[in-house]
């Protein structure tokens, strides 16, 4: 089986070039954000921490991150419980009427964000949501639950329902069994769930572009205003420190979900 | 049991279903009701360019990601676990990474004084920096960069599936390897490359970052006609028949490729 033909270099020189172009774009934004010049320059000067001191020394961006961390932090303690919730019904129930619940719940991914978001925009404008926290939250609860949802059904499919009953026959209540029994088995995929409702709304850029504004303009909000304008190195650094918690993040869901099996 | 999905499913009623419904209401309804939004699109050239434009732009990401894609895929498939390891890591990681801070990189790497020019530049293999972004060439190097995961996720689930055993038996009868690739491997394939095409082409529909960030203003896509109808002209109703049309579209789709793979095939991916 292994030989070297010219048809298998060249199929290996081309996966090579195509892993290159998606991984390139995400490691190039490290070495920029820590070039000393405003101006991208190849090959780059010399290493500076400036970029970093400019965002941290940066009143608005403090702000906008201070608004990020907090609405996605607050989205994970909406989403999960009630994800947990949504996905335990979808896995034990057998209603027809469940499926198109399940349906529903991922509406979330299927629709074009830019609808999702106007459409947000003008609800909020007739409660007087727009430019609050809790809106702010509220829609990314709604964008984060099919990640939650999709993760615990999936976790729940590998989960033999039996035990449950069984602690149930012993006598203890639904809700107790389910503590007890179900959830310290389904540990890892509530965790990965959350994980991902968390980076969804650290990320999310659209729906926080309608309806964020004032003091609580999340960090997208503001990068996408500024790259508008200009090319700002500080991006570069935002960018890095963004792209480092994803990672960190996704390997702590992945190594998780590993141990559990 | 609905009891317990309620909550969540509240959530989902007020949060998309009814802001959906909501547009929808306002694009056929101002003072009584109107087809006037509907009568527009079809009738001004400058909508009508952008939801061709917008087709066109889909159709190229998704051919482009299958081109690309269906090749990654196989290799995670067809070698030992730690390379295959090694090629979802580096198809990962990227589809975790923001789809802003990626525009931003293929901004700094694409723009006129981005690295790509200034390295052709400084082993001299061009004069003059290439207009590579602010026009239909870098959105689509962009999207397709940020689509491809989506392509070769369902591809890689669909071909990790198909039994070595059959492409065995296949070149114990005497196939070629590209016989047995041809013949065997990749109509078993098709059902990954049906849930990958339709996830990328669906989603580039609705692409919105990325072409505002890197069409340069030229590359009017459908999302960035409703979100300009809604910030520069006020014209809600406007905005609203657009998303309407986007999104009976982005149904179809699903509609029509649900009836040959389930859903939650194409869906499961994300």
């Amino acid at each position: 089986m292994k030989t070297f033909s010219p048809g298998r270099i060249a199929f290996v020189l081309f996966c090579s070039l195509v892993l290159l172009y998606l991984i390139l774009p995400v490691l190039i934004i490290v070495p920029m954000s820590f070039s000393s010049t405003r101006f991208l320059t190849f090959p780059p000067p010399s290493l500076s921490l400036r970029w970093y001191q400019e965002y941290i020394g940066n009143a608005a961006w403090m702000q906008a991150t201070r608004v990020t961390l907090t609405v996605a932090a607050l989205t994970v303690l909406i989403a999960t419980p009630l994800g947990v919730a949504a996905a335990y019904a979808i896995s034990n129930s057998k209603l027809r009427l469940m499926r198109i619940v399940h349906m529903m719940l991922m509406l979330p991914l299927v629709v074009p964000i830019i609808i999702t978001a106007v459409g947000i925009f003008f609800v909020y404008a007739k409660v007087g949501l727009v430019a609050t926290m809790s809106g702010l939250v509220l829609a990314n609860v709604m964008l984060g639950l099919p990640y939650v949802i999709t993760s615990v059904v999936a976790g729940l499919q590998s989960f033999d329902p039996a035990q449950e009953m069984v602690a149930r026959s012993l006598g203890m209540s639904r809700l107790r069994s389910f503590f007890a029994v179900t959830l310290p088995q389904i540990k890892a995929s509530v965790l990965t769930g959350s994980i991902f409702a968390f980076i969804s709304a650290m990320d999310e850029t659209v729906v926080g572009l309608f309806i964020s504004g004032g003091q609580y303009q999340p960090l997208t909000k503001r990068m996408f205003t500024a790259l508008r304008d200009e090319i700002d190195p500080t991006i570069a650094a935002i960018s890095t420190l963004m792209t480092a918690a994803s990672f960190l993040l996704v390997l702590i869901a992945s190594t998780r979900q590993k141990k559990s099996g | 049991m609905l009891a317990l999905a309620s909550p969540a499913l509240l959530v989902i009623l007020l949060l998309i279903v009814l802001p959906v419904g909501w547009l929808a209401w306002q694009s056929i309804y101002h003072d009584g009701f109107t087809l006037e939004n509907y009568r527009r699109i079809f009738s001004e050239d400058i909508y009508w360019r952008s939801f061709s434009l917008t087709f066109e732009i889909s159709l190229l990401v998704t051919l482009l990601a299958l081109l690309l894609g269906y090749p990654i895929a196989y290799a995670a498939s067809a070698v030992p676990k730690g390379w295959s390891v090694l090629i979802l890591a580096l198809v990962i990681l990227p589809f975790w990474t923001s789809v802003l801070v990626r525009a931003y990189a293929w901004l700094a790497l694409l723009q006129r004084t981005g690295v790509i020019n200034q390295f052709l530049q400084y082993f001299g293999v061009i004069e003059e920096p290439l207009a590579l972004v602010h026009n239909t060439f870098g959105t689509v190097v962009a999207t397709v960069h940020i689509l491809l995961p989506f392509m070769v996720l369902p591809l890689y689930a669909t071909m990790q599936k198909i039994p070595n055993d059959l492409m065995q038996a296949g070149a114990s009868l005497g196939g070629s390897p590209s016989h047995t690739f041809w013949r065997i491997f990749l109509p078993l394939s098709l059902p990954g490359v049906l849930a990958g095409t339709t996830l990328v082409f669906v989603l580039c529909l609705g692409f919105y970052i990325t072409p505002e960030l890197l069409g340069g203003g030229r590359t009017v896509m459908v999302s960035m006609l409703v979100s300009r109808n809604v910030e520069l002209y006020n014209q809600w109703g406007a905005a609203s028949a657009v998303g309407v049309l986007l999104l009976i579209s982005v149904f179809a789709i699903f509609l029509i490729v649900g009836r040959f793979i389930p859903l939650d095939r194409i869906l499961g991916q994300k």
